[in-house]
């Protein structure tokens, strides 16, 4: 088995392995927090940031865990990260902190670390392991940040708004299109269809370029 | 057996490692956690101190009423002291509306000495987007019919929405929010009217 190149590794982690488009994994907090733009980035850079270390410390112990007790120790790393990630959103994001609320805490249970460390980082070396994490967390932040985008889009009709939460100072309202929006896309339902969308858009493309190579033989 | 005493002592030594990773982060962070909490904390404060001069240390002027107690709301209600030196200028009221649409809405409502508005805010509620959440500062300008209402304006009788014969306006598609805060605000305004000298005599609590 050679190891896939590093094309190869960002084309599986954005487009076909997508932790959240195509593994369905992690969905509690995808469906909760993409109401905005921000909070879809907020929460991928905050999983990114777990997904990568917890990789780097899964693999770097790999050699002195049993396999009976592994899943205690990865949830243990896991929850000590999530912990550490928090404090340093508090200390430097606390806007955006507030706005995200429980689900930085819940990163915790989020099964594509667990599913990561599992499956990748407890057979690869620690380098490799730290870039699978980058891989697969730039694609959960990716689809996180695209349906936040999307969804306050025809929600608040409005384009990246509340970005002091990341950077401080005033409260920016963004680029805003129309006054209110269509409301059914920033409840709970909303979340639902647009995911849907995203899958029914990326199978649709698949779909597409199947038949592009299928004729062209 | 060796391997059951082996895998204790690799938990053991993980557990003890993922600690001190989190009491690290922990001592880094502390210290910007707590400025941020009080800044943040002051930032909500400040809707309802306009248009007042007042003394610094309005943050530690806190006092605490636990229930069971008049105010709305069944938790703790935090009264924030304002003076201009050391005579009391307005009182802050943090409280709990309990019959929101979605649970408890938890406003700041401003009282100057006279027990006219200064200002009331909301500060936290789960009300349906679009519709009961234009009681938010941002949203719309209905919290600011209040600004400089007492109980003489309109009578605590008065004090409702139109809807139920009140002087207040409500909000198209949300009454039960509106009806909610203007309930609150009354029974804060009531509140005062009657424990007035206690508020503003009452010791500062020793901080813990």
């Amino acid at each position: 088995m050679s190891a896939p190149g590093i094309v190869d590794r960002f084309r599986n982690g954005l487009w076909y392995e997508n932790p959240g488009l195509v593994q369905l994994l992690g969905l509690c907090p995808l469906l909760a927090v993409t109401s905005t733009f921000v909070n879809g980035f907020g929460l991928g850079i905050a999983t990114l940031a777990v997904l990568m270390t917890s990789n780097a410390l899964v693999s770097a112990t790999r050699r002195w865990i049993q396999p009976q007790i592994r899943i205690p120790i990865y949830v243990l790393i896991i929850a000590s990260l999530v912990t550490c990630i928090e404090l340093i959103f508090k200390a430097f994001f606390p806007a955006l902190d507030r706005s995200l609320g429980i689900f930085i805490p819940l990163i915790v249970t989020n099964c594509a670390i667990v599913a990561r460390a599992e499956v990748f980082a407890s057979k690869n070396p620690v380098a490799s392991s730290i870039l699978d994490g980058f891989v697969m967390g730039t694609g959960f932040a990716a689809l996180l940040m695209a349906i936040g985008l999307f969804r306050e889009l025809i929600g608040h009709g409005s384009i990246l708004s509340r970005l002091d939460m990341l950077t401080g100072g005033d409260t920016m309202r963004g680029l805003v299109l129309t006054d209110g929006g269509w409301l059914l896309a920033i409840l709970p339902p909303g979340a639902f269809f647009s995911l849907a969308l995203a899958i029914a858009v990326k199978n649709a493309i698949d779909g597409r370029r199947n038949t592009a190579r299928r004729t062209r033989r | 057996m060796s391997s059951v005493i082996k895998g204790g002592i690799t938990l053991a030594i993980i557990a003890a490692l993922c600690t001190a990773l989190v009491a690290v982060t922990y001592t880094a962070t502390a210290d910007r956690i707590e400025a941020n909490e009080q800044a943040w904390l002051e930032r909500s404060l400040q809707p309802a101190l306009s248009g007042l001069f007042f003394d610094s240390g309005v943050t530690e002027s806190m006092i605490t009423v636990p229930p069971p107690h008049d105010l709305p709301g069944s938790e703790a209600a935090l009264i924030y002291r304002v003076y201009a030196e050391a005579e009391p200028v307005a009182a802050l009221f943090v409280v709990n509306a309990r019959d929101g649409y979605a649970g408890p809405i938890r406003i700041l409502i401003g009282v100057e000495v006279d027990g006219e508005i200064t200002g009331v805010h909301v500060l936290e509620h789960r009300e349906t987007p679009g519709l009961g959440d234009r009681v938010e500062t941002g949203k719309s300008d209905w919290v600011k019919q209040f600004d400089g209402r007492s109980l003489v304006d309109p009578a605590p009788s008065a004090w409702a929405i139109k809807r139920d014969g009140g002087a207040f306006d409500q909000l198209t598609g949300a009454s039960v929010t509106p009806r909610a805060i203007v309930k609150a605000i009354r029974d804060t305004l009531l509140y005062f009217d009657a424990h007035r000298e206690e508020i503003f005599s009452a010791q500062q609590e020793e901080a813990e």
